[in-house]
Parts: structure tokens; sequence; C-alpha cells
């Protein structure tokens, strides 16, 4: 097991390094930063300053290398158009993303498994029927689109859920959170609901396919021969085998919803690190990207760690996999 | 009937509430983008000075149509060829209550060039000063290197900090980071710093040491909304009091919404054409050979003729574009009257001047466009080249994100291409210098010319106007050379466009030319 754990980390910082270099060249290509801050007005002399302050008058392997140096310390840069250190501005945004995907995923958890459960029961009955195509309609639908006609429908018209920012935050330490108020959740309402609808929308269409496999299997037909309860057979022995899918789909939508929220997050104008990064590859603020885009490599391999550490806890066939 | 007085009872109460959160004025403003920094002296940016300009005063403050107006300094006077004195008030205090005094300007001037890692520094705006120094407690003498007639220009962009607050262990005093905390916020303005959570927001409150008449706001929250759609549905719902920029394509509904309005702004971005006339050959013109077409000014000027700038701004720009044929809008310093309806366009006279320079089937030509930086730019551009293949000159549009346009532009990559440039002075002479100056990049001279323009007269004229300290005289000197580039049409103007705002129905908005969004001209009309 250790070893296991060891082998991914280090397949993690693989990773980040090639994803380092992909950066900093692609960065470099596209064009000077310097640019894109600077002026229009000033003087080649006030050019050249600031080319030399940001260490962009060196040549690309020479910057490259000093970051990596600084990176093994723990410096990730400063921010070219804040000035402030980069792990910093991200970590500063990160709570309100991810206190808005853990929202939206329960949301999806608790809405998607027992619908998906029920049309899996059922296939051909017409509760099932419209199940399936809401679902449809979940995952098709642009998230920015289902954004902006709930902001019409319930900050607009009915006036009743705020259409934009984070509302009310307590500070939890160095956190600041808004789940513990009520403005809070109000303004969290239509953000998770946006987010939650396409994912939940996968939820059930996962479930409903890993019930429609289970159901057939002997073990469910003895369970009912055996004059179960079928309240016992849904809650113990379905439930415990369609988990597996459940878990994989939900943990890696999880990491997806974090590094990418950006849609959700720039139509609710939600303080969070999305649109951190897409105004820093627009600004082309090169510190920023990078250590966000390695925060994320690394979230996301953790992440999968632990869908791989729960599969073991809930599938012996998987722990017997690792012991071989 | 004791059930319907408690219902009255309740309504009253309700009523009472309701007028009682409305007279508690607060403003929330929807903006494009949040500042890079609260440090006045970080980011010569929109974001951060119009934050900057609601706590602290300059002291000389430019008026909604950039007309410079007294702020802390009640007058000032050049008192030989290069030294100025500025007068400053005696009744402007800080909003912690001490007095303003001539030692907190020279100080803040001294911590300009101090501000490390800043992407744009406010030395551009003191370049030309050799030495500020405190004549008397409400005097200030500055010395410039030259004769220079844009310094109260340049000054209206300089915010004044206490020396007192903004002091502090490191060189340039209160760092770049202890601001970004309310650090040493300290201004003469009409609002004073509350709290700033990044991505979030920032919040203002009254200050009630301010000097002028108080401001009309106890409250002020800047609320940063990067998506347009977003902002104008939180408008919508009451969400914003007012909001930046309404995308272009609801601006119609907009107006016509009894529950807003809409502010607009005299236009000073100026958006252009810029062509090769470098020499020859050209890149992005094909199959001419070692020739480039648009070294002769009648293939220049048949370009011109050919692009329809009303149409352009009704129809693609939805309104918010004022067509034109100048580069600064009437009656702005060195603007000229005769220049500032659009030429007429007329594609048959197009037509003969390219027959006529050797060109009767045309040529290829490819124009460069960011697409994302101006508003609609790059369906201007696409406007544009249809005009353009219409008169015979086939144009093709190349589109790129802003960092990958102005990289092959600094690199002479385009033969045209369409960019524009915003004017913050409400004066000719940083346009004229920049755009068409011959290229010196040392001497900030044409830095943003890409088409590489030269006309040795020009820059001769432009230098002597700028060591000319008479005003009239030295409008005289602007408009000749702002009309001799606009004959040689050594560069294609299209349109200004229009700064825009959206307010609840009962706000007023002074816009401004500068695009700022200052709380301080927001006003509600009772």
């Amino acid at each position: 097991m250790p070893v296991f754990i060891i082998n991914r980390l280090f397949q993690a910082f693989g990773v980040i390094l090639v994803m380092s270099v992909l950066v900093f060249v692609g960065l470099y290509l596209i064009g000077d930063p310097t640019s894109m801050l600077v002026s229009p007005e000033a003087t080649e002399i006030e050019r050249q300053a600031l080319r030399k302050a940001l260490g962009l008058d060196q040549s690309i392997w020479v910057q490259y290398l000093t970051f990596l140096g600084n990176a093994a310390q723990g410096d990730f840069g400063r921010s070219f158009l804040t000035g402030q250190p980069a792990l910093q501005l991200i970590i500063e945004r990160m709570p309100a993303t991810v206190e808005l995907v853990i929202v939206a995923m329960t949301f999806s958890v608790l809405v998607g498994v027992p619908l998906g459960i029920l049309a899996g029961l059922r296939p051909k009955a017409p509760s099932s029927k419209a199940i399936m195509t809401g679902s449809i309609l979940g995952f098709s639908l642009p998230n920015f689109w289902i954004g902006l006609m709930l902001i019409m429908l319930f900050a607009v018209y009915l006036g009743v859920l705020p259409a934009s920012a984070r509302g009310e935050t307590v500070s939890v330490g160095p956190v600041a959170l808004s789940i513990l108020t009520i403005d809070g959740w109000q303004h969290l309402a239509l953000p998770a609901l946006t987010l939650g609808l396409a994912k939940a929308a996968l939820m059930i269409r996962v479930t409903r396919a890993a019930t429609r496999e289970v159901l057939p299997m002997d073990y469910i037909k003895f369970a009912r021969a055996k004059g179960l309860r079928p309240s016992r057979i849904l809650n113990v022995h379905l439930l415990k085998n369609i988990l597996i899918p459940i878990i994989t789909v939900a943990g890696l939508e999880f990491g997806q919803a974090i590094a990418f929220a950006v849609v959700t997050e720039s139509v609710f104008s939600w303080p969070g690190m999305g649109k951190l990064l897409i105004d820093s590859i627009i600004t082309l603020d090169r510190p920023v990207v990078v250590a966000y885009l390695i925060m994320m490599v690394f979230f996301l391999v953790i992440l999968n760690l632990v869908v791989d550490i729960l599969y073991m806890a809930i599938d012996p066939s998987a722990r017997e996999k690792v012991r071989d | 009937m004791n059930f319907v007085k408690t219902r009255l009872a309740a309504s009253a109460a309700f009523l009472l509430m309701g007028t009682l959160s409305l007279s508690a004025a607060d403003l929330k403003i929807g903006v494009k983008s949040e500042p890079s920094s609260l440090d006045p002296q970080f980011h010569v940016l929109v974001p951060n000075m119009q934050v900057t300009f609601a706590m602290f005063d300059p002291l000389v403050m430019m008026d909604p149509k950039l007309v410079p107006k007294p702020a802390l300094a009640e007058n000032w006077k050049p008192t030989s060829d290069t030294v100025w004195e500025f007068a400053l008030r005696k009744d402007a205090k800080f909003s912690d209550g001490s007095p303003l005094t001539a030692d907190d300007v020279v100080f803040t001037f001294d911590r300009i060039p101090k501000v490390p890692n800043s992407p744009t520094a406010f030395t551009l705006f003191t370049r030309q000063i050799a030495k500020v120094e405190a004549a008397d407690a409400h005097t200030v003498r500055i010395t410039t290197k030259q004769p220079y007639p844009l310094l109260v220009t340049d000054i209206a962009n300089l915010p004044i900090l206490s020396k007192a607050a903004a002091s502090g262990p490191a060189a340039e005093g209160k760092t770049t980071v202890e601001f970004n905390r309310g650090e040493g916020l300290v201004g003469t303005g009409p609002f004073k710093f509350v709290s700033w959570q990044k991505g979030a927001d920032l919040v203002l409150e009254r200050n009630p040491n301010y000097w002028g008449k108080p401001a009309a706001w106890d409250k002020v929250i800047y609320r940063p909304m990067t998506n347009p759609a977003a902002r104008a549905a939180a408008l919508l719902s009451g969400d914003i009091d007012m909001m930046e920029d309404p995308p272009t394509t609801d601006l119609e509904q907009f107006k016509t919404n009894p529950k807003l309005s809409v502010a607009e702004a005299p236009g000073t971005r100026i958006v252009y054409i810029a062509l090769d006339q470098k020499g020859e050959p050209s890149p992005g013109i094909p199959g001419q050979g070692n020739k480039n077409p648009l070294m002769d000014k009648r293939v220049r000027e048949a370009l011109s003729l050919s692009i329809d700038r009303k149409a352009i701004a009704e129809r693609v720009m939805g309104g918010v574009a004022v067509a034109t044929g100048d580069l600064l809008p009437e009656p702005m310093f060195g603007a000229v009257k005769a220049r500032q309806a659009a030429p007429a366009v007329d594609t048959a006279k197009a037509k003969a001047l390219l027959a006529e320079a050797g060109y009767p089937n045309g040529f290829q030509i490819t124009l460069g466009t960011p697409n994302g930086r101006y508003v609609n730019d790059a369906r201007v551009a696409q406007t544009i080249a249809a005009m353009w293949t219409r008169a015979g000159v086939k144009a093709e549009v190349a589109a790129a994100a802003p960092p990958v346009f102005f990289k092959s532009r600094d690199n002479f990559e385009y033969s045209a291409y369409l960019a524009a440039w915003g004017n913050s002075t409400g004066e000719m002479s940083t346009t004229l210098r920049s755009l068409v100056g011959t290229r010196e990049p040392s001497k900030g001279s044409g830095t943003s010319n890409g088409g590489r323009y030269s006309n040795p007269e020009l820059d001769a004229l432009l230098d002597k106007a700028s060591a000319t300290m008479d005003d009239k005289a030295r409008k005289e000197l602007l408009q000749k050379a702002d009309e001799m580039v606009l004959s040689d049409y050594g560069i294609i103007p299209v349109h200004f466009e229009v700064p825009v705002w959206a307010l609840r129905k009962g706000l007023t908005y002074a816009a401004r030319a500068d695009q700022y969004t200052l709380p301080q001209d927001v006003a509600s009309a009772k």
C-alpha cells in the first residue's frame, strides 16, 4: 500500500515537470507579457526596465531553471500583474471555489443517485422516461445558459435570490466560508444549482446503468428468493455494488469542477480561482498560470489516489489486485 | 378588526423599514475588472485609477470632458519657463483629520520612482520633472527639465498621499502589499477605505473630513463582474445600481427600459487603421513583387474613402461609437473642427484612385486585428475588409488574441492593422507622437507606430509644440500637425468608442471621457 502511494506521488511529479515546461514554452511563444502590462506611451527604456524587473530579459531556459530552483523551495514567483506571490493569490481564492463545488456535488449526488436508481429499477415506467429525458437536457444545455436563465427567473423576475457575488462570509481561521450564513446560502444557491444540474444529470445516467447491470445478478435473485425485504435488497445488496462507478465518476467530476468551474464563476461573479486562471492567461501572467496548473495537477493526482483507496475499502477484489 | 389593524401596523413597519434601508444610501457598482492593487502608485490602469480617485485627490483634477480643474491646488502658475507654483487649499484634510501640507505633496512625488515591480509605473507622468519642493507649508514648487506645457495634465494623474500615513520602514514607505491590506490608504478624497476582498467586493464609505461637498453615498461597493451578461442581469435584478460597459447588443433595450437609464461620455479612444509605410515590400501584400502599394498616397486615400464609417458606427457598434475623420474629438486640445465629421464614402472615386496609382485590378492585403481588446474589434475589421474588397482591394482579416496581436504588430508582421488609442490627457500631442511620430522608442516617440509612418516635418512640428508654453500658439501647431498627417493619409481614423454606463432609474452619472467610474459623480435625481 505505501509503495502504491509513493509510486503515485512520483508520477505526479513527473506530470508536473512536463506540464510546467509546456506552459512555460507555450506562454513564451504567445507573446511578451510586458506588451500587455506596460502603457503604450512607455519608452523603450521603461519597457526594458520592466522586463528586467520581471526577469524576462533572460533566455527562456534561464527563466525556467530559475523558476524550478525557486519552486523547489516553495516559491512559485510573484504575479506580473499584482506583484503578489502567485501561490497566495490562488490560495486566497480557493475556499470560494471549493465551497461552491462541494455544495454542487453534494446536490448532484443527493438528487442524481436516487433518481438514477428509480429509473434503473423500473426502466419502462413513464416516470423513469421523464427522468431520463430530463437528464439529457441537464447535460446538453450549456452551463452559462442555464446560469443566465436561473438568474433571469429567480433574480430578475421573481426577485427572490441574488444574481451575483458571494454574500456574507464567516472566517474560520484563515478561511472565509459563506455556508455558515443565511445570506451566504442565498448567494450560493444559484451558482451551485447551475454547476450541480449537469453533474446530477451525469450521476443519474451512471447510477441507472449500474443498477441495470446489477439487478439481473445471481446474488440479487438469491436475496429475493431468500425473501429479504425489498428495502434491504436495495440498500445493502444493490447500493453497495453500484457504488464503485458512482464514486469514480463523482471523484473525477469533483476534480474537474474544482479546476474548471470558471464558466459558472464568471456568470455569477463568484470570486473563485477559475476566474483568476482565465484573467491570468489573458494577461500572460505566467507565474499565476504555472502555479495554478501545478496545484491542480497535484490536487487531481491526490483525488485519484483517494478514489482508489475508497475502491479498496468497498471492493475486496481491488484489494487483492494491489496485493498481487 | 384587530387583525386588520395588526396587518396595517405590520405593513407600515415594513414600509418604514423599506424607506429606512433606502435612505441608508449605498451605491453598488458592477465593474469590468478589479484593481490590480490598492497602492495608488502601483499601476497606471483604469480599474486602479478610478478606485484611487474616489479616495485620493490629485493637485489638479480632469473634469468629465478632460479639462483640468482645481482640486487640491487652488491655483497654479508658471513662474518661469521651467518652474511652476501650485497653491494648496488650506481647508483640505486627510480622512484621518490631519491637514494637507506641501510636505505630503513632496513625499508623494518622492515615492513614485521607488515603488518596485510596477507593471506600468507612474514615472510615466514624472519623466519631465526635475525637482519638487515645498516653498512654504501651502505652496509646492515644481521644476521641469525643460519647458513643459503638459505638466498640469500629467500631474492630474497623481493622487496625493499622506506622508504620515504612507511612511514606513521600506524604501518606498508603505509597501504595495501593505496598501493592499488597507494600510496607509489615507487620502483627501470624498470616500475612505473600509475593506477589500480580492475577487469580490471593495467597500468604501463617506469621508467625513472631505473638504468639498459631502458625498451622496454612505457606502460604495465595487464588485468585479467580468462577464457583461452577468453585469446586465445583476443590474436588472437590482443586485447592483450601476454597471460599466453594457453589452452593445442590449443597449437599445436598456434605453427603452423604464427601470434603467444610460449615460454616455464623449469618446476619446480612437479606433484607427495603421498602414505599413516603412518601405518595400510589405509582408501582408503578396503578388506585388518588391512593391508596397501603400507607399502611394492615392492608395491610402482610396482605402480611407472606401470605408463607410457611419454604417460601422451604427450597425456594428450599435451606436456606441462616433464616426470621425480626426484623431481627437472637438473641443479637445488640438482637434481640427473640419475633420470631425466622418468623410463620405465614395467607392467609385476609390476605384479611380487605385487605377490612377497603377492598380486597376486592386491587390491583396491582410488586415490584422486583435479579437477582444476593443469593443467589437474583430467585427469592425471584418466589415472594413468587406468594404475594401468592394472597392477592389481584396482584404482578408487576421484576427488574433490580444497578446498574439501585439507581438505580431511589434514584429511588423502586418501590412495593415486595426487598433485603438485611448487619450487620457484631452490633448493632441501624445496621440500624434505615439501613433505617427517617427519610431524612436528610446525617446518615447512612435511607440505605437506599427505602420512606421515617418515625416520629419511632422516630428519638427511636434518638437516645437512640446516646447511652446503659450496655449494658443501650441494649439495651432498641433492642429497643423494633425492636419498634415490626416491629409497625407498617414493613419486612417475610423471612429471614437463611446464609454457607456447603465444605471437604475433615478441615478445620473456625469459620464467621463477617460472611462473612470467615479462614485462621487453619481447622483440621485431627486
